[in-house]
């Protein structure tokens, strides 16, 4: 028979063991999610592609066809290579921060590791991500612009995506429990983000024009090297990477993801008794 | 019975007053912040709104919802949690729910633990019956293979199988309630602890969810139940606790520690004198006239309000009494009649009402008393005044029956008498 002891600021040696205990859970939470995301509306999933690709569509236009940036492959697969990673990670943040305050009446109702309920939100970004890849796979159809081997790496590429997007998840989430402001400020984010990770415009271009040291910078946002990965992969020999800032990434990734579980868990104690 | 299984020790749950009010904008904390270092300069005072340096709080901007709680329950034991509202139950439940953590104290729970603080916990309006019973489920602790096996069961009990694939948004809040509780009655655990859930439904429902713990409390499994249904409490229960402020007040058998509740409770009602327009209302008591000490009115026995009120000037005025449900409802208004001219000189007075022939059925009721003249002017009123518990079981029912199913507000013995007018034959 399980013993369990309850105590003030015990740090649960079994919090670990616990959440493989509750992965019924997440999975039937993260269901749940995906379930409920298009019910009652007519377009259903196709809105997972309608949205990034109206994005791509004027960002091709603008970027592409107006300001007549180069990129070494078909101008929309180089803009979709990064807008479909770049929506992943803005759903993900947008909808883990909002999903404990969402799921009020569960927190204060019932004990599970908390840490299920974002995380069941970045998978309901993922399965977006998955519909919204028909998107690019027309678009390579389209201009006959065929992978090579590299694109083996993007599962892998995927799991960094993920791990990115958990980080500041788990961070922005506790937050939100306690400040509603982060309501307000993730869309913001969400929209400059998306010039800040360079999706409208090729990274090499961004690296010509800042050199080294500034690029160096400029991917201290880990999702630039996501993105930089994801056209590596994508475009094949189209696309180039710099390797050091990439690994800066993956870095930045994985302390990020650290720092949102320590702050997360840390907090999430309280959670009950202030949302 | 030396097989504890659930052992609490000087349990502790400090709640902080006002912070939710006062730092939850983003606004606060960072002027505080900013503001922090100034204010130290001034007077070295390092409170940032309530919460000390250490994130500890000072003690007056604090309250203790538990204080140094203890107890121990044996496997298989039925107790009933009881107390005035804001005593600490439900966060009691809380903590032994791991929803929330206790400020100190400890806490040792052997077995596998489900709570059901509110029925169709998770219930997602968007999707449809069977999916939400395989959601609710597993939000209360069910696995899958689990909530298989069951589903048929489930499914019989809510009486909702043709709505099976209905989007429970499109519920009557009946069948809802019903397919919840069903969820929630299959759970099988080691333990369960249960707050207040009972007190939704209809008295149809009700009747079933106390059928459905008595089953779960004779299967031999530990129970925690929190209500303020003494009735089902008593019925229930094997062991009570009273919680009286955050702290434990007794722990003992069900008729010793409901009857002294509800004896304290009654003579709450002395407790605060009202004054209005030169009168003022000392105490209003109800008692048993034979007993002498204070206890729970038995519905039947008889019963007096003795109320006790003092005039600073002469006055034309009497005592009206009002007896009503706790939903509002009059079920007697009494007068001491006083008609005109008769003026009462400043002083004290006692009036006694002797209501035995007002028989009340077990329940709640509420007392209110008023200063007045009877189609004259109003002096005084409390309304309520007090709140009383009238306890025991109706005539001709033993305690396997549950008294809920008896409607009203009186306490009847009537003589009844049964009289064959005619026997039919059976049919050659």
């Amino acid at each position: 028979m399980q013993t369990l002891v309850i105590e003030a600021g015990r740090a649960e040696k079994n919090y670990w063991r616990d959440l493989f205990n509750y992965r019924e859970l997440f999975f039937i939470l993260a269901w749940r999610d995906v379930t409920v995301r298009y019910k009652q509306t007519t377009a259903g999933a196709a809105w997972a592609i309608i949205q990034p690709m109206m994005s791509i569509l004027i960002m091709t236009l603008i970027f592409g066809k107006l300001a007549g940036l180069h990129s070494a492959a078909p101008y929309a697969i180089m803009v979709s290579a990064g807008m479909l990673p770049w929506t992943f990670f803005s759903n993900s943040l947008s909808l883990s921060s909002q999903s404990v305050v969402n799921n009020a009446n569960l927190i204060s109702k019932i004990y599970f590791p908390r840490l299920i309920v974002p995380t069941s939100s970045v998978v309901v970004s993922f399965v977006d991500f998955l519909v919204a890849c028909t998107i690019l796979a027309v678009l390579m159809v389209w201009y006959h612009f065929w992978p090579t081997w590299r694109l083996v790496a993007l599962p892998a590429l995927m799991a960094l995506a993920i791990a990115a997007a958990l980080g500041p998840g788990f961070i922005l989430t506790a937050l939100t429990v306690r400040y509603r402001d982060f309501r307000i400020i993730i869309p913001f984010i969400v929209q400059f983000g998306i010039y800040a990770c360079g999706v409208p415009f090729d990274n090499n271009l961004v690296h010509k024009h800042l050199g080294d040291g500034w690029y160096f910078v400029y991917s201290l946002n880990p999702m630039v090297g996501v993105i930089d990965g994801f056209r590596w992969a994508i475009l094949g020999g189209a696309a180039g990477i710099y390797w050091p800032t990439f690994g800066l990434s993956i870095v930045l990734t994985l302390i990020l993801l650290y720092i949102g579980i320590r702050y997360f868990r840390k907090t999430e104690r309280l959670f009950a008794d202030v949302i | 019975m030396t097989n504890t299984v659930i052992q609490v020790q000087d349990l502790s749950k400090r709640y902080v007053l006002g912070a939710s009010g006062s730092t939850d904008g983003l606004r606060h904390v960072i002027h505080d912040l900013v503001m922090a270092p100034f204010r130290r300069l001034k007077g070295g005072v390092n409170e940032v709104n309530g919460i000390g340096r250490n994130g500890e709080a000072p003690k007056e901007k604090s309250f203790l919802a538990l204080d140094g709680v203890s107890f121990e329950i044996q496997q298989g034991e039925v107790v009933g949690i009881i107390g005035r509202n804001g005593a600490g139950k439900s966060t009691l439940l809380k903590i032994l729910s791991r929803i929330t953590e206790p400020t100190t104290g400890r806490v040792q729970i052997r077995g596998r633990v489900a709570s059901l603080l509110e029925v169709g916990t998770g219930f997602h309006p968007e999707l449809t019956g069977r999916e939400n019973i395989f959601l609710n489920g597993a939000i209360l602790g069910m696995t899958r293979a689990e909530i298989k096996k069951k589903f048929d069961e489930i499914v019989a009990f809510a009486e909702v199988d043709k709505f099976l694939d209905t989007p429970v948004k499109r519920y009557s809040s009946g069948m809802y309630v019903r397919l919840a509780f069903a969820v929630a009655a299959h759970l099988e655990p080691e333990i369960l602890v249960v707050d207040e859930v009972l007190a939704v439904g209809d008295a149809q429902f009700q009747k079933k969810c106390l059928g459905k713990m008595t089953e779960v409390a004779q299967g031999g499994r530990t129970v925690l139940f929190v209500s303020h249904q003494l009735p089902s409490v008593r019925a229930l229960c094997s062991k009570v606790i009273w919680m009286d402020r955050g702290k434990v007040r007794q722990v003992g058998l069900p008729e010793k520690v409901i009857g002294d509740y509800l004896g304290e409770t009654l003579s709450l009602t002395q407790a605060e004198s009202i004054r209005k327009n030169g009168c003022v209302l000392e105490s209003a008591v109800i008692s048993d006239p034979k007993e002498s000490s204070a206890s729970a009115l038995e519905a039947g026995k008889p019963w007096q309000v003795c109320v006790r009120y003092s005039l600073e000037e002469d006055l034309q005025t009497g005592v009206t009494l009002r007896i009503s449900t706790i939903q509002g409802v009059v079920i007697v208004d009494v007068h001491e009649c006083i008609r005109g001219g008769n003026v009462r000189r400043a002083g004290k007075y006692e009036t006694t009402f002797d209501l035995s022939n007002v028989k009340l059925a077990p329940g709640s009721y509420l007392l209110s008393v008023n200063l007045m003249v009877h189609h004259g002017p109003l002096h005084l009123i409390a309304d309520p005044y007090a709140r009383f518990e009238v306890v025991g079981t109706l005539p001709g029912f033993n305690g396997t029956h549950w008294p809920y199913d008896i409607g009203g507000f009186l306490y009847a013995e009537p003589s009844v008498k049964t009289t064959a007018l005619e026997r039919f034959q059976p049919v050659v």
